[in-house]
């Protein structure tokens, strides 16, 4: 299943925060979107995902989600959302509980995640004793849970240290490489978008525009620290959202 | 090669100390003993009259002499009857309809006001006309502490609604959960934290308002006993009464603890 964006606007009120956007997010693909704060990349994702309605224009799913998909657009939060008095098993159970399993299928989907995350041994351990990672693939391992036909993440690691942020990002793609899965992945951080992204989008400040869309060809699984084509695509990404986050930084002082 | 530090150098100074309370056992015990010998000598040596406060020891043979004689339980059981009933009616209904403010707007502005409204009135004011609704015997006194339960409940519940996290909402939504999943696995146990501190406080209040109806039209119950015992200046037995209450007040207390211990544990 591919996703279309067209036209896409919208404002809060007389503030507008993004104006016509056209994208495409092909299937097995992952879309970063980076652009300086208030540019309106997490307002894109939520109106993606249904959970806000744009002002103008619309956002296209073309072809069926496959039939096994429970969720077929499925959020990853910054914040996690983990319900604090559920274990980790009973946070993954939580979304598949309204979609009638047997018992055996669920624990069956859980315990496939769960060693997909490598969280086994945590089945039984509640949000607070878990640290800042492994909330997080948490969180990972209920999207995997209904099988999304896309993963909508909302800046992941950004909550994150930056040696745990390293570890899960080698976690996604191993995640990637296993099963191809299509994402749209909201991030302030360049390196993160060079490192996870087959294309990435580059917004203007708000409204926020397409500015550029940057496609990175080097396989995921070839993409380490320090490689010179990914140092060059990042420096180009910043040039190119430098000026643009310099005048958001003083459009906010004269707020 | 300790000898070498410099004269001048001396320990920074600790000033972190503080500002942290630390359970301290047996304190509380002692003083409350300690409280209550004091009083003991003091009506002993005459320094304190009879007239203004009883001897604890005669309070102490009071309570046992009740207790022998079999009137304590027939006092005890119709306020604790009383109590139950009446606080559970008021408590569910508030739970009830503080979530329905907490999640649906037209509710909340319908009845917020009015809740407001009824808050501050001292339900004890409105006994005689309960008495002329629901009759003298129990119905009445069900009503009035049920009516005092209600609307503290009611505050609490909505505003332990209001608190709920909306990221989590937002989450439940994003994996299409059903509305009625949302408000049972999300909502509900995400208030429960602030309706149970809710209802100590709507606890205390029906305890209350239990000496309260029972001064109308009550033969037993703790009220009517510790009425009688006013109205006879018989301290002892007031005391007695007064004591009752208090005992009860830390029982409901302790069970709403044992409750938040077993419904709370994923908090710390």
């Amino acid at each position: 299943m591919d996703l279309r964006l067209e036209g896409l606007s919208h404002h809060y009120g007389t503030t507008e925060v993004m104006r016509g956007i056209n994208l495409d997010i092909p299937a097995g693909r992952i879309v970063c979107i980076v652009g300086p704060s208030g540019c309106g990349k997490s307002t894109m994702l939520r109106l993606i995902g249904g959970l806000e309605q744009p002002s103008t224009g619309q956002v296209l799913q073309i072809g069926d989600p496959p039939a096994e998909s429970l969720n077929p657009l499925t959020y990853v939060f910054q914040d996690f959302a983990l319900l604090p008095w559920r274990t980790v098993e009973g946070n993954v159970s939580l979304v598949l509980e309204d979609h009638g399993l047997s018992v055996t299928q669920s624990n069956e989907i859980i315990t496939d995640v769960l060693v997909r995350t490598k969280l086994s041994d945590f089945r039984k351990a509640l949000p607070r004793q878990l640290s800042g990672g492994m909330k997080q693939r948490v969180a990972i391992a209920r999207a995997l849970a209904v099988r999304p036909a896309v993963m909508l993440m909302d800046e992941p690691l950004s909550a994150l240290d930056s040696q745990t942020r390293e570890l899960l990002m080698d976690d996604l793609v191993a995640l990637w490489q296993r099963e191809a899965f299509t994402a749209v992945y909201v991030t302030h951080n360049l390196a993160e978008a060079v490192r996870l992204g087959h294309s990435i989008v580059v917004l203007s400040r708000r409204p926020g525009q397409i500015r550029e869309i940057v496609d990175v060809t080097i396989p995921l699984g070839e993409r380490k620290m320090g490689d010179a084509i990914l140092e060059r695509t990042q420096q180009h990404l910043w040039g190119l959202m430098r000026d643009e986050a310099m005048a958001a930084d003083q459009e906010l002082l004269h707020a | 090669m300790r000898e070498a530090v410099d004269p001048s150098a001396k320990p920074v100074a600790f000033r972190g100390g503080g500002f942290a309370p630390t359970p301290v056992r047996l304190v509380g015990p002692v003083v409350f003993i300690g409280l209550i010998a004091l009083i003991e000598v003091l009506t002993r040596a005459g320094i304190i009259t009879s007239l203004t406060l009883p001897k604890p020891s005669d309070v102490w043979a009071t309570f046992v002499e009740l207790w022998q004689s079999g009137l304590l339980w027939s006092h005890l059981i119709p306020s604790i009857n009383r109590l139950l009933v009446g606080a559970a009616l008021g408590a569910t209904a508030g739970i009830a309809l503080g979530v329905m403010i907490g999640l649906f707007s037209l509710v909340r502005a319908g009845l917020v006001p009015l809740v407001a409204a009824i808050f501050p009135i001292p339900k004890i004011a409105l006994l005689p006309l309960f008495v002329i609704w629901f009759g003298i015997d129990e119905a009445s006194k069900y009503a009035l502490i049920a009516f005092g339960t209600f609307t503290p409940t009611v505050v609490a519940t909505y505003g332990a609604v209001d608190n709920v996290d909306r990221s989590l909402i937002r989450m439940g939504q994003s994996f299409s959960m059903s509305w009625w999943s949302i408000v049972r696995k999300i909502v509900l146990p995400g208030a429960m934290p602030g309706i149970l501190s809710g209802l100590r406080v709507s606890l205390a209040i029906a305890i209350i308002l239990l000496v309260a109806a029972e001064m109308l039209g009550a033969e037993y119950g703790i009220g009517a006993y510790i009425l009688q015992a006013g109205s006879l200046y018989d301290l002892e037995r007031l005391f007695v009464g007064v004591s009752i209450l208090s005992i009860l007040g830390v029982t409901v207390s302790t069970v709403i603890g044992a409750i938040e211990r077993r419904l709370l544990n994923w908090r710390s």
